[in-house]
């Protein structure tokens, strides 16, 4: 034969799935929280988002080209980290500080550590809780809404011992006070079980995260509706479904990911109920993320037909 | 049925299965390697000018672990040379001149099969490996000389790779030897209990198993899951048994012989005939092949011949390979390369599919460790590789892995996992040589 062919080590077919394509998964799943949280938070929430997402995927340009690494911008991933930190914001934050945000997840949490797949922690959460302390108006708990009054966090108006004005069906629409993209309950559910169905995630961590806060929060209330209310209320749906599920910082195997859920579920309670922030799933996966090399060493499937030395 | 998570569901692109093989011209050259099995070389018999028939013996074997070679042409041996095989070594390799005329060497008669010791003896004459694949000489595997420890005989049908379908025809099309081998093991090896293997995606192989069988009640045809490799040794072990080969040790250690059936055909009509194995069935099939067929082939034919045979069309092609594209090898010149014993798939690729894609950065999301049937974390080998933890790496038994490619397959960074694994191991082996060397050298 008078031509050169290829040579390669084995396998020579490969499956459909790509990095790019799994986070381009994650940016539609994310879609219906972002329109809800739009319509009920106002226009601000885009501009919100666009300073976010540009920020993210212009410092990681920037990043690559510095540290002379391939761009990798193309894969998406720092679309979803711009998109995601911005979905926790309150959509009446300053705009720099956005920016700010964005910046510290790329470049110190991210690219310092090596880029995607490489970070010990959770860009986006991590970002939000740099800024949580640096900015500190965004814990106050005052959020405009869609008829622009002000409004308490449900969160914070429980913390206050009041729960009246509470509807149901408030909280599963998510018209209520917030950050842009965590009060819209259904549509983040809308997201996860797209994300589910395509086989992106695996239903264990928000499942158990989810019924940790739900369950735990009813031991210590006594109420399922005040349970409810505060497994709806704050950012459990977001980080559940969308920041516990990332897959360089959380457990490999579903054991690990059933015991990520679990303990992320009850260190948000315990911060909610016992810590001096109103808010704890932030602060929850992060320290999650930490202990994740320690679960994925525990969980570790065992050698078909040997042992693990 | 012992169903487990591990595994990948492949496209089965077997659209040659419902074709009978047709069999090839005689080739004017063969090539014959003389390593075509595990274990050593085969020694040459001939030397350049000899004349030899069909089924004349080429090469003995040259150890306890190795296979006769016998000549699927007649004609004259034209030269014994050295050829650097697709696995990257030299090796030997008797060319012959073929006469076109086919004639049977004089010699071959059935062999005088009465026990258990003429029934291995048979086994090993006819040049018989492992031909699903791993050319292990089978008359080494079922020298088991206490047969009470076989309880079980798996007949390996499951054929889990895209595109092949040669076992699919043999137990399609030539059930009868299959039979007539299951018959020889139940009677020589003293078997009661076999099972036979075959993936879901051949409803007619199994209903043809099933039929066959019918009246022997020892036999079970199990129908495995879609879900690839189910072809994999201790795969089909645990699939049918729910037994589990220990690391480091044989199937028959769990009380398991392992046989493909194109193997246990071969050996019952090698019994029945006397002709030992000196042809293949190969299905040659890709996205570069015009005509996808199975093809009757004497060992040794260039595979160029079977490419220009199923129209293969020369511009396209971007990559031939020995088997199917899951594990397949890589041919870097098909002219020269020729059908091996272990040969039952030719997979050509067009340029874009045989496109090895770029690897970008592991993202951690775990795919390779939740597929991999032996249930190693070929994330952690890679960045150990990467760390030259070479000590990490052998903890995380690499070992165990048989290169099935589930894990680079389902990759979404499309890492070179199995490159890795397949590294690793060379590492590891590197390592143990010399902690015994230090050991030794203290006492």
């Amino acid at each position: 034969m008078n031509k050169q062919l290829h040579i390669s080590v084995s396998p020579h077919i490969y499956s459909k799935t790509n990095t790019q394509k799994i986070m381009l998964d994650v940016i539609i799943a994310l879609l219906p929280a972002t329109a809800v949280g739009t319509w009920i938070f106002g226009l601000r929430s885009l501009a919100v988002i666009a300073v976010s997402v540009c920020c993210a995927v212009i410092s990681e340009f920037l990043f690559d080209l510095a540290v002379k690494k391939p761009n990798t911008i193309s894969d998406l991933s720092a679309v979803v980290t711009g998109l995601l930190l911005a979905l926790t914001l309150p959509a009446n934050i300053p705009l720099w500080q956005v920016g700010v945000g964005a910046v510290f997840s790329i470049v110190i949490i991210k690219g310092v550590f090596g880029g995607i797949g490489q970070n010990f922690a959770n860009p986006a959460i991590t970002g939000r809780i740099f800024m949580l302390i640096a900015f500190g108006e965004m814990a106050k708990g005052a959020f405009p809404r869609v008829d622009t009054v002000s409004s308490a966090t449900p969160l914070a108006v429980l913390e206050e011992g009041g729960k009246a004005g509470f509807d149901l069906v408030d909280m599963l629409i998510g018209t209520h006070g917030g950050a842009i993209g965590e009060t819209a309950t259904l549509a983040l559910v809308a997201g996860g079980i797209y994300l589910i169905a395509r086989k992106v995630i695996m239903f264990h961590t928000p499942v158990c995260f989810i019924a940790t806060v739900f369950l735990f929060t009813l031991i210590l209330t006594g109420d399922p509706y005040t349970a409810l209310l505060y497994t709806m209320g704050g950012g459990v749906f977001i980080g559940a479904i969308f920041m516990a599920t990332d897959y360089a910082t959380t457990p490999v195997m579903p054991l690990g990911k059933v015991i990520f859920g679990v303990l992320a579920g009850i260190i948000t309670v315990l911060i909610r109920f016992y810590g001096s922030y109103p808010e704890g799933v932030s602060f929850a996966i992060l320290l999650l993320n930490i202990l994740t090399p320690y679960i994925d060493r525990w969980t570790a499937k065992k050698p078909f037909g040997g042992d693990v030395k | 049925m012992f169903p487990r998570k591990s595994g990948v569901k492949l496209p089965h692109l077997k659209s040659t299965a419902a074709m009978p093989p047709v069999r090839l011209g005689v080739p004017a050259e063969v090539i014959i390697p003389m390593s075509m099995s595990i274990g050593k070389p085969a020694v040459p018999t001939v030397k350049p000018k000899d004349h030899v028939n069909v089924g004349t013996l080429i090469a003995e074997s040259a150890g306890p672990v190795s296979a006769p070679i016998h000549s699927g042409v007649s004609g004259t041996v034209k030269k014994v040379d050295t050829i650097l095989s697709s696995n990257g070594s030299y090796c030997q390799a008797v060319v012959i001149e073929s006469d076109g005329l086919q004639t049977v060497d004089e010699g071959i008669r059935p062999p005088v099969v009465t026990d258990y010791a003429s029934f291995i003896e048979a086994v090993r004459n006819s040049g018989i490996v492992g031909l699903g694949g791993a050319g292990f000489p089978t008359a080494v595997k079922l020298d088991v000389k206490d047969t009470s420890k076989i309880e079980y005989l798996i007949l390996n049908g499951a054929e889990c790779e895209p595109f092949i379908t040669s076992d699919n025809r043999t137990m399609l099309d030539t059930p009868d030897d299959i039979k007539e081998g299951v018959r020889l093991f139940e009677k020589y090896l003293d078997v009661k209990k076999i099972i036979i293997g075959i993936e879901g995606n051949k409803p007619e192989a199994i209903k043809k198993m099933t039929e066959v069988f019918a009246d022997d009640a020892g036999v079970t045809v199990k129908t495995l899951p879609e879900s690839y490799p189910q072809g994999g040794e201790k795969v089909l072990i645990y699939t049918t048994t729910g037994r589990v080969v220990p690391a480091g040790k044989l199937p028959l250690d769990v009380g398991c012989v392992v046989v493909n059936v194109t193997t246990i055909a071969t050996i019952a009509r090698y019994v029945k005939t006397g002709m030992p194995l000196v042809e293949k069935c190969v299905t040659v099939d890709g996205t570069a092949v015009k005509k996808p067929q199975n093809v009757i082939a004497p060992i040794g034919t260039p595979v160029s011949e079977l490419l220009k045979f199923c129209e293969a069309d020369e511009e396209a092609i971007g990559k031939v390979l020995y088997g199917g594209p899951m594990m397949g090898i890589a041919i870097p010149d098909p002219d020269t390369a020729p059908v091996l014993k272990t040969t039952n798939g030719i997979t050509v690729l067009n340029e874009k599919d045989g496109y090895k894609p770029e690897a970008t950065q592991c993202i951690h999301c775990g795919r390779c460790a939740l597929h991999c049937p032996m249930n190693l974390s070929p994330l952690e080998i890679s960045r150990a590789y990467e760390n030259k933890n070479v000590e990490l790496i052998r903890d995380l038994r690499v070992d165990i892995c048989f290169e099935c490619g589930t894990c680079s397959y389902v990759c979404p960074a499309r890492r070179p996992l199995v490159e890795i694994n397949k590294l690793s191991k060379v590492l590891v082996r590197e390592l143990n040589a010399k902690e015994k060397q230090k050991e030794a050298e203290k006492k």
